[in-house]
């Protein structure tokens, strides 16, 4: 069902990796990503692994998740790596048969291509999982915040994020009981063509849309009963100060950051 | 042709840290022609346990039965199913998604497979059922009033004809006269068609001068399982559920404190005019 979007929703437990500052884990992911292209040899790939297995251990939340939150990616991953491992050319030629040919850097971009792939997914999971969307715009708007000398309004996209982020959840749920509704007036939405199923899908789109924009148009209303008027002179109620443990993960890292650098220029 | 509920238990995000166990051991039996009340507080359950009433969610333990057979048993058609226990949900009229009323109420019937003229009988005779005239027929369900539209939706369900009539707050967000509205149309329901109503709610006022019975949902179980009077007997324990017994039942307990001969059992205010004029009565006489 629509509920089960795991990808990017926030899971409660009690650990070190959430109560790290959000800034910290979005220059951990981002640094993270930049890592997986740096990247070029199977030892680099293995650490990059190993780095998130061990931080998935400290988040603890369960891998299952992060397994169920990959899913949706899956045709994504398999039609990169068929384009990957068809379309590259070089030496050597494994298989060549009618128009396909598979060479040996065929093979191994398309292999990278995966792990690549799934590490960014999991990677950037991770940070979603132990981050709440608000201290995660929090954490946004706070480590972008010299973007302002340039004339970027910081704290309008950083609201405008945490508004998109904080609908992701309220409109699934909506869309999960909408299609109840409809199933209840005998809707079909798992057999048929994909025309048919594509027209099923009518049913549901309009009464969501229709109740998103209701729903904004609310929103809107009760921030301009509250007197929003941007950025400009709001405080917050919990301002963000860098603690111990977030010293000790900025160390961890740069060492792990300098290690896959490292790997890539001696292999 | 009951529902029959057989130890089912149900649980949210099973196996994860959000884990909740929303149903524990229900067991339960619906008739048809009945007028049922759901009650319980918020998050008591209720909502979750009506939609295993028409196979929308299966219990992760037990079993669910329609006319004796498992709706989850193999090869079992639950899409006619629906088509005979129907379902209103909270804020139905945010499913309406057609062009024009006609039209809208005329996708359950087409869900079902009927002829053109079949379905058009269907729409045609619902629609009077709730009150909707033909010269709603062609209006965009989204010019409606509230009471309007949430009628229209109910008459989406009706539509298909079923056997039993779920519906979930239906009254929930009206102004008092869209509720009059609703609850006529619920009761001319059952005396033309004879079929079950089943009436989720968390207000007892609502509830108790309609139906014929009451399930009290407590914390994901059956609190209490009996006609109204019965159920309001308990009114103490009612109200550690967050739940009360209508207000006349608290004035009859109230009067009978006070001295006067009333049935504290009264649940509706005809009820309550009937027995209080009766102990006046007496006590004059008793002078």
């Amino acid at each position: 069902m629509l509920r089960d979007v795991t990808l990017g929703q926030y899971y409660p437990v009690e650990s070190p990796l959430h109560r790290l500052d959000p800034r910290m884990k979005l220059s951990a992911t981002m640094l993270y990503i930049v890592s997986l292209f740096i990247a070029n040899n199977p030892a680099c790939y293995l650490l990059a692994t190993a780095a998130l297995l061990l931080a998935i251990r400290i988040s603890r939340v369960p891998v299952r998740h992060f397994l169920k939150g990959l899913r949706p990616i899956f045709m994504l991953l398999l039609i990169s790596m068929l384009f990957n491992l068809f379309l590259t050319g070089g030496e050597p030629v494994l298989v060549h048969w009618a128009i396909f040919t598979i060479t040996w850097p065929g093979v191994r971009q398309a292999i990278y291509m995966a792990v690549r792939l799934i590490l960014l997914i999991m990677g950037s999971a991770l940070m979603t999982y132990t981050t709440t969307p608000t201290s995660l715009t929090d954490g946004m708007e706070k480590g972008l915040r010299f973007l302002k000398a340039f004339h970027v309004p910081v704290h309008e996209i950083a609201m405008m994020m945490s508004i998109a982020l904080r609908f992701i959840p309220i409109l699934a749920d909506e869309a999960d009981k909408i299609q109840k509704a409809q199933m209840a007036r005998g809707a079909n939405f798992e057999e048929g063509s994909i025309v048919q199923r594509a027209k099923a899908m009518v049913p549901l789109l309009v009464p969501l849309f229709i109740s998103a924009f209701r729903r904004a148009t609310d929103l809107a209303t009760a921030m301009e009963a509250r007197c929003y008027h941007g950025g400009a002179g709001r405080t917050k109620m919990h301002p963000l100060h860098y603690q111990s443990g977030d010293r000790i993960a900025y160390l961890l890292l740069f060492a792990y950051l300098a290690f896959v650098i490292l790997l890539r220029v001696i292999l | 042709m009951p529902i029959e509920l057989k130890n089912v238990n149900y649980y949210y995000n099973r196996g994860t840290s959000m884990e909740v166990h929303v149903l524990k051991d229900v067991n339960l039996k619906l008739d048809r022609g009945e007028f049922i009340g759901v009650i319980g507080h918020t998050g008591s359950g209720k909502s979750t346990l009506i939609q295993h009433f028409n196979g929308l969610l299966r219990p992760t333990d037990g079993q669910v039965l329609y006319d004796g057979e498992d709706i989850f048993g193999e090869g079992y058609d639950r899409r006619a199913l629906r088509g005979h226990v129907g379902l209103v949900f909270q804020y139905p009229e945010h499913q309406l998604f057609e062009t024009d009323v006609f039209t809208d109420v005329c996708f359950g019937p087409r869900n079902q497979g009927l002829g053109e003229e079949q379905i058009k009988e269907r729409a045609e005779a619902s629609l009077r059922l709730v009150g909707l005239g033909e010269e709603f027929y062609k209006r965009s369900p989204f010019e409606l009033s509230g009471g309007q539209k949430r009628r229209a939706a109910i008459a989406g369900v009706l539509a298909m004809e079923p056997d039993y009539l779920v519906l979930d707050e239906p009254t929930a967000g009206l102004d008092p006269g869209g509720r009059d509205e609703i609850f006529h149309v619920l009761q001319t329901l059952r005396e033309e068609r004879g079929i079950a109503v089943i009436l989720v709610s968390h207000s007892m006022e609502d509830v108790a001068s309609y139906v014929h019975r009451i399930i009290v949902v407590n914390e994901g179980k059956i609190a209490f399982d009996d006609v109204p009077r019965e159920v309001f007997r308990h009114y103490r324990e009612l109200e550690k559920m967050g739940l009360s017994a209508p207000q006349v039942t608290y004035i009859a307990q109230a009067l009978r404190e006070r001295g006067l001969d009333v049935d504290p059992l009264v649940t509706t205010v005809p009820e309550a005019r009937d027995s209080i004029l009766k102990a006046l009565e007496e006590r004059k006489h008793g002078c």
